[in-house]
């Protein structure tokens, strides 16, 4: 009877060790969610999380894709920045305002919004070609691309602001269906596509074997060359995408509009509770990670904190969040 | 038959181990040794993979402390709790693999560890390289100090990592396969240096499979068999064959399982992957062979032969720098090891950790190399539990559960995972790497019979090994590679485990 309890309570404490990148962020955000409901009677309300949904969709769409990066063990530190040179794009294939003095290409709206398509696979075609062909490490690679999109984004708007997109870009960046907003609809269904892709297809499960052991994945005859491009592509796209419907979001499309979504991303993976030394995690933990960014920041504002603060207790919870994703690793090599 | 060395002036020996004996978990790795170093004096060190001579070593080394028996140092016992005691006391260590950085300068290569700084804190570049020079000299060498280490041979930068042993104050210098990796004119090169230190008054251990270069250099060789030491006698008194047969014991030439074989190449039997002179750019050279349909092909040969390189140039992970490879008479150059597997080349590597996910189910170990022919798109996670269990049932994979984690099973059932993933849809090349290294009898009894029912079955299989038992087990021809080319090829007749070492 004694022996029995002791098994089963060891196999509970693996299965603890097993989930404590999923259980954590879990705790996490119902804390958060407790302590702003006692702290600000305007937080627990239908409103003001359509809002939260709202404020975490753009995010959203760029982590997708940076979760198929991050669970091949890869990062990808250009999205924020190719997410502002695309928003900037199809901005420039459209009709500006005669007030906006920017020399642009105005397209009819279906050719623009191909064509910024194109340029974001372009993005993630030389960060692919880059990463696996060339063997700079991604991080390096994406750092160089986020100087490139930037440098992209100066030249096509030299400083001023544009206002106008294709028709479709701009109901969908701004707005709505039966009261919600379109973008938080895309954001659902590109997290549902991620996370079918990664689940239930084939190319998900060469992307988590690739993750979990590299080495192992090519003497099985897995081509990872071309899976690690792939997610490269795949991250380039959604942040492409995310960057379309942001600047429509905004309502303006300029320089450096995105600066903290790159963190914002990353923070939203790795909180989340997938391993950043690839092959653990998934979707379903971004989708956490982005809640508890979300209600971080929609919180603090609510319990009116002194707002240099909030940047400080952002950088904290990332802190953290960083270091039970190093110990769950660590305990999950241990056994 | 073994002789009593005395140093001729009567100081007592500069090392000596009496009665050593070390176990492991209760299984005995070396049992009550007794060795001697003289001063002036080059020991060689020979015996089979597991006979004893690390186990020995890593003794004097400092770095197991538990062991049995005594050991004295110039005549005074010692007991090392820890590498840096042997240090202290002048023992230096030049490994297999070269512990040199490749980005610093020889000079500072020389120093690492203990740089000269000036009065004022910083490093004393002109006395690193005045002294570095020096030391190089002494050796009879002519590098330039500043060069970059990677810029040299690694015939030199050995050298380098000598004369930084020396330069610690060794007098007890071990040298761990010193010659695997060099050309005939660097082994020269190395023995003139090694009798200029000899002749310093230190002691060297000589350890190393190329039972040549043991002969030739060695003052005293020492051999050990099964843990035990056998003989220590005269480099001079020796010869080849009679070593040989003292690491694999007289009278059991042919007595026992894997100590010889009788071979049957047929060369009726359609070759189905063929290595056309094929070489590396680095250790391969000009290396042929011929992997026919229902016939294992072992090649044989110590550690840094060239196997793990030819393993891999045969599963695309390697790209040639000269030859080629042909698949059933067609040229063929793998872009991949994705390509290798789609022309139906299976890999299963010498290191568990290099083929298996050790936090993922069984399943998944076993479906990773045949995903695309059960899925189109989607996963069906129930054809791959059926496809994992039939392999589990096959190859008695233990327990037969295809959803237990792979980090859970035993080492043998582990590699039986790496095995079965080949199996669902039969290659026709098998490439196994040290198939058995490693195993307890049972599995290694498993892996053997599945090997063989393969064959048998027509698949044209590759077995590498540096265990010449595992050889003469399974094959039915064998190439013995050394450094890197093929050196002799058998595939009639009988051959003894004593062929294989001395062709080695």
């Amino acid at each position: 009877m004694e022996a029995t309890q002791i098994q089963s309570l060891s196999r509970l404490k693996v299965f603890l060790t097993d989930q404590l990148r999923n259980i954590a962020p879990v705790f996490t955000l119902l804390a958060l969610i407790i302590f702003f409901s006692i702290a600000s009677p305007s937080f627990l309300t239908t409103v003001n999380f359509m809002n939260i949904f709202s404020q975490i969709s753009i995010t959203a769409i760029i982590a997708v894709g940076l979760t198929y990066v991050i669970l091949t063990a890869e990062i990808d530190l250009s999205v924020a920045a190719v997410a502002n040179a695309v928003g900037i794009t199809i901005a420039y294939f459209t009709m500006q305002p005669d007030y906006v003095n920017i020399a642009n290409l105005p397209l009819p709206g279906i050719i623009a919004i191909v064509l910024t398509l194109l340029t974001a696979l372009a993005f993630g075609l030389i960060t692919a070609f880059g990463v696996t062909w060339i063997g700079i490490p991604s991080f390096i690679m994406t750092l160089a691309i986020m100087q490139i999109a930037n440098g992209v984004s100066a030249l096509l708007v030299r400083g001023q602001i544009a206002y106008s997109y294709p028709e479709f870009i701009t109901m969908l960046g701004s707005g709505s269906i039966f009261g919600i907003r379109w973008t938080i609809v895309v954001a659902i269904l590109f997290l549902g596509i991620g996370h079918l892709a990664l689940t239930y297809t084939r190319f998900g499960r060469y992307i988590y074997m690739t993750g979990g052991n590299r080495e192992a994945a090519e003497y099985s005859g897995v081509n990872v060359k071309l899976i690690i491009g792939s997610v490269m592509v795949i991250s380039a796209v959604c942040s492409g995408i995310a960057g379309m419907l942001a600047v429509a979001y905004f309502g303006s499309a300029q320089q450096n509009q995105f600066d903290s979504y790159l963190l914002d991303a990353i923070a939203a993976v790795v909180v989340g509770g997938t391993s950043l030394f690839g092959g653990r995690g998934g979707i379903g933990n971004t989708i956490i990670g982005l809640l508890v960014l979300g209600v971080l920041n929609n919180g603090l504002d609510h319990v009116q904190i002194d707002s240099f603060l909030k940047i400080l207790i952002r950088g904290l919870i990332l802190l953290s969040a960083l270091i039970i994703n190093v110990y769950a690793q660590r305990l999950k090599e241990s056994h | 038959m073994n002789i009593q060395l005395m140093s001729g002036d009567g100081l007592p020996p500069l090392l000596k181990l009496s009665n050593v004996s070390k176990s492991f978990g209760g299984i005995a790795a070396l049992k009550d040794v007794d060795f001697e170093l003289h001063t002036g004096e080059i020991h060689g060190l020979v015996g089979e993979n597991g006979a004893g001579k690390s186990t020995t070593m890593k003794i004097i080394a400092g770095v197991y402390a538990d062991y049995e028996g005594e050991m004295r140092i110039d005549g005074a016992p010692m007991h090392f709790r820890s590498a840096r005691d042997s240090l202290a006391a002048g023992i230096g260590m030049v490994h297999q693999e070269l512990s040199t950085v490749p980005d610093l300068t020889v000079a500072e290569n020389v120093f690492l560890g203990h740089q000269p700084l000036t009065r004022f804190g910083t490093v004393d570049w002109p006395r690193i390289n005045r002294e570095a020079a020096r030391l190089i000299a002494s050796l009879g060498l002519d590098i330039d100090p500043t060069t970059r280490m990677g810029a040299l041979p690694v015939g030199l930068q050995q050298l380098v990592e000598l004369s930084r042993v020396l330069f610690s104050g060794a007098r007890i210098i071990i040298l761990d396969e010193p010659t695997s990796a060099l050309s005939p004119p660097e082994v020269k090169r190395l023995f003139e240096v090694l009798r200029k230190i000899r002749a310093e008054g230190r002691g060297i251990i000589f350890i190393s499979h190329f039972l040549d270069d043991v002969l030739e250099i060695s003052d005293t060789v020492t051999i050990f068999r099964n843990g035990r030491k056998v003989a220590t006698e005269r480099a001079a008194a020796l010869t080849k064959d009679a070593v040989i047969s003292h690491m694999i014991g007289r009278g059991s030439i042919g007595m026992h399982m894997g100590e010889s074989t009788t071979l049957a190449g047929d060369e009726a039997k359609p070759v189905v992957l063929e290595a056309r002179s094929i070489s590396d750019g680095k250790l391969l050279r000009d290396v042929s062979l011929r992997l026919r349909a229902g016939e294992i092909t072992g090649v044989y040969g110590f550690m840094g032969c060239g196997q793990i390189e030819l393993a891999r140039a045969l599963f695309g992970k390697i790209r040639l720098k000269r030859g080629q490879l042909a698949l059933d008479g067609a040229t063929r150059s793998f872009k991949s090891t994705a390509a290798a597997r789609g022309q139906g080349i299976a890999f299963v590597p010498e290191n568990r950790r290099m083929m298996l996910f050790r936090t993922e189910p069984v399943f998944k170990n076993i479906s990773i190399a045949i995903l695309d022919r059960i899925h189109r798109l989607w996963l069906k996670p129930r054809a791959e539990n059926k496809i994992a269990a039939t392999r589990a049932t096959d190859l008695q994979i233990r327990p037969p559960n295809p959803n237990m984690l792979l980090g859970s099973l035993s080492g043998g059932n582990q590699q039986k995972v790496g095995l079965a993933k080949w199996l669902t849809h039969l290659p026709k090349v098998l490439i196994l790497s040290e198939p058995t290294r490693g195993m307890d009898v049972g599995a290694k009894e498993d892996v053997i019979r599945i090997v063989k029912a393969l064959r048998d079955r027509g698949v044209a299989i590759l077995v590498l090994s540096t265990e010449p038992e595992t050889i003469l087990t399974l094959a039915d021809r064998v190439s013995v590679l050394r450094k890197g080319i093929v050196a002799k090829e058998f595939s009639h007749g009988t051959i003894h485990k004593a062929d294989l070492l001395a062709a080695a």
